[in-house]
């Protein structure tokens, strides 16, 4: 006599964990692989981080993208060719909000919905309990697998310095939402990183005096060269296979004839060659460290008072501290080890996506490149489901991949050499990253 | 040979494709119902107006919103492929493609970048060299300097039927299209599988004077089917006296198809 059927259990469904555009994009390509998605999402609205009206959203009002349209879009959804290369937030959210309405993928998300536990339950199916964001009756489900795309954006990275004695006002970065917050203010940044410029150049703009507070120095890369958007011109030399060396080369080479030399406005001088970490493109910083708006200091040691001392001594007393720390992946609703999470908080995942010891468990999202992010998520995603595809059509030559993968060196995949700094643990090359998720693609072809 | 990365695409990311205002017409049924949009794509020479003749307003009546997009002018089969992903993209919901004459190779390289509902593929030329001879025996003097480098020239008797009362008319319209762009179309790197395995539907007529019957057996095997054929069209089948016919039967696969 057949079992009486389970009203919670989802039989093949996959459950999806985020609608941004990683959940997005694994929700969409989960069902072109036929399989039934649950998609559970916090907010009442698709966009994660693009979706300004979300409490996690980073964005401020002058968010404009750093990778140009090409290389941030879609690769089966491309953005309208009229827009600008660098298009506004605003403008993500509403492609994001199409590319939903586009492929119906409103028919398979929860919205105001929140996951609370993902616990595993043998036979390599999962149990998600879920509740309304607002609070109320829990309620468990049973998935033949969980995809994570939770974003890697919305938990502010805490300063490493003391402030409990500080008597100014100190948020992070993604606190800070409209230029009206610095006006006529004196403002110290913290951090070097794209939001920590984006948010100095903003500050040069409205604010009375600027700090810049950067731990080292780094290559800021213009948005444009030779009359082309930045990236698409890293590209061309990627396409043509330039050598790393005549890479660095042509880069230094470009910034001196363009820029020149930025210690000339107090910066330190990069410890690590171009290409080492995460790019800053900013072509504004300079612009405005050559006007005099913004003042470079080293790195914050000590608040007290109100007085904020910096490495080399110096003591500055700003009205408002933005600390532009970045953020830490959290997976709040997982067991660390499912994830093989370290004590410093970081997974490890193979190729960033795939849990080692659950097969039905990935993450998609959580790699930070030198290109957008969205044609990462959707290989990440297509590999993902083309490989639970695979382990129900076809569970011998599953286990060959696995195997294969398992052997796969993690050279081949990871940045060989970047700066050592909690913020650039998940860097890739989109280039070789892509490759090698073409490569997992074409073993997984249906024969 | 394998058709380039489907993952590293190097043209679009360094030297994209330069946007153009594009000529889409279109017909929609009132009130919008729940059937994907149809988008009509041309064959070289054409424009989106060879739709809108007949099968915009009949696929509307239907009750799916039709779409028709004009060939860019100066432009190339990447143009081509990439203003059909554009138009698609931009409608309201995943669309159905239907490519007509060179425009089926056009829509069989926008399936490898775009997940379609469904395709159609009317009177498809099919690559290389294999359109040439039948349209060497009907349009021997349009077709020779086609040998030579040269555009071939499109006759009225390789395009519309022998009765055919609009013929002049229609034929007055077309554009002559450079020897370049048939030379990329025919020749190029076949198209890449299509994304998201969408069902696709061959028609054509035995008495096509431009797609041989074996090319279109061959073009059908290839998705794995047989053509749907209306003996006695010509060529252009949404110009056709019998129009509706072909039409009917395409929206009638795609109920079908969208109810399966």
């Amino acid at each position: 006599m057949p079992d009486t059927p389970d009203i919670a259990d989802r039989h093949d469904a996959v459950c999806v964990i985020g609608a941004g555009g990683s959940g997005l994009a694994a929700i969409k390509n989960l069902r072109e692989q036929g399989f039934a998605v649950d998609c559970y999402e916090r907010e009442t609205s698709v966009g994660g981080a693009w979706n300004w009206r979300h409490d996690r959203s980073p964005v401020y009002a002058s968010t404009h993208l750093i990778s140009s349209r090409p290389l941030t879009e879609f690769p089966d959804f491309p953005m309208p060719d009229d827009w600008p290369d660098y298009p506004h937030h605003s403008k993500l959210l509403s492609y994001l909000e199409r590319y939903a309405q586009h492929f119906g993928l409103g028919d398979s998300i929860w919205f105001g919905t929140e996951v609370v536990a993902v616990s595993p339950v043998g036979d390599g199916r999962w149990d998600v309990t879920t509740r309304s964001t607002g609070g109320g009756a829990e309620r468990v489900q049973r998935y033949a697998a969980v995809v994570v795309a939770n974003g890697h954006n919305w938990f502010p990275k805490p300063l490493p310095v003391d402030t409990a004695k500080y008597r100014g006002q100190v948020i992070h970065a993604s606190a800070y939402k409209d230029p009206a917050q610095l006006r006529g203010r004196k403002v110290l940044v913290v951090g070097g990183g794209n939001t920590g410029c984006d948010i100095a150049v903003e500050a040069a703009q409205q604010a009375s005096t600027v700090w810049h507070s950067t731990r080292r120095g780094y290559w800021y890369a213009p948005k444009y060269v030779f009359g082309r958007p930045a990236d698409q011109v890293n590209d061309k030399m990627l396409q043509l296979r330039l050598p790393l060396r005549l890479r660095q080369w042509i880069f230094r080479r470009t910034l001196r004839l363009t820029v020149g030399d930025l210690t000339r406005y107090g910066l330190p001088a990069p410890d690590h060659r171009p290409y080492e970490s995460h790019p800053v493109v900013n072509s504004q910083l300079v612009y405005y460290l050559g006007h005099g708006r913004i003042t470079p200091v080293p790195d914050v040691t000590r608040l007290e008072g109100t007085v904020v001392e910096l490495a080399d001594g110096r003591r500055v007393e700003p009205d408002l501290v933005i600390t532009a720390t970045g953020y830490l992946p959290r997976f709040e609703f997982l067991a660390p080890e499912l994830l093989d999470i370290d004590a410093d908080g970081k997974p490890d995942l193979h190729l960033h996506a795939f849990a080692r010891k659950h097969p039905t468990l990935a993450v998609i999202g959580l790699v930070q490149a030198d290109a957008g992010l969205f044609p990462l998520a959707h290989w990440q995603s297509v590999a993902v489901a083309r490989w639970l595809r695979l382990r129900l059509s076809d569970p011998v030559r599953a286990a060959a991949v696995q195997q294969r993968e398992s052997a796969r060196p993690l050279r081949s995949w990871t940045r060989l050499r970047v700066v050592p700094s909690s913020r650039h643990w998940f860097e890739v090359s989109h280039t070789h990253y892509l490759r090698t998720l073409e490569d997992l693609l074409h073993q997984m072809e249906p024969a | 040979m394998r058709a380039s990365s489907q993952v590293l695409r190097f043209a679009d990311w360094t030297s994209p494709v330069p946007p153009v205002a594009r000529e889409v017409l279109s017909a929609v049924p009132e009130p919008a119902g729940d059937q994907p949009p149809v988008l009509f794509v041309p064959g070289l020479g054409h424009g989106a107006w060879a739709f809108a003749e007949h099968w915009l307003g009949h696929t509307a009546a239907r009750g799916f919103a039709a779409y028709s997009v004009s060939p860019r002018a100066d432009g190339s089969l990447r143009a081509y492929v990439h203003d059909v992903v554009q138009v698609a993209a931009s409608l309201p919901r995943q669309a159905v493609l239907l490519g007509h004459g060179a425009g089926a190779l056009v829509v069989a390289h926008a399936l490898a970048r775009y997940p379609a509902r469904a395709a159609v593929l009317a009177s498809p030329v099919p690559e290389g060299w294999s359109a040439l001879g039948a349209a060497l025996r009907t349009n021997p003097f349009g077709t020779l300097p086609a040998l030579f480098g040269a555009a071939p020239r499109l006759s009225r008797r390789q395009l519309f039927g022998a009765g055919q009362a609009a013929a002049a008319a229609h034929h007055a319209r077309l554009v002559p299209t450079p020897a370049r762009v048939y030379r990329q179309v025919l020749f190029a790197t076949p198209p890449a599988a299509p994304v998201g395995d969408p069902p696709v539907l061959v028609v054509g007529s035995p008495d096509d004077r431009v797609v041989p019957r074996k090319a279109l057996d061959r073009t059908a095997a290839r998705h794995g089917g047989a053509p749907l054929l209306f003996p006695g069209m010509a060529h252009d089948l949404m110009l056709d006296e019998s129009w509706p016919e072909p039409i009917d039967a395409i929206l009638d696969w795609l109920t079908k198809e969208l109810a399966a």
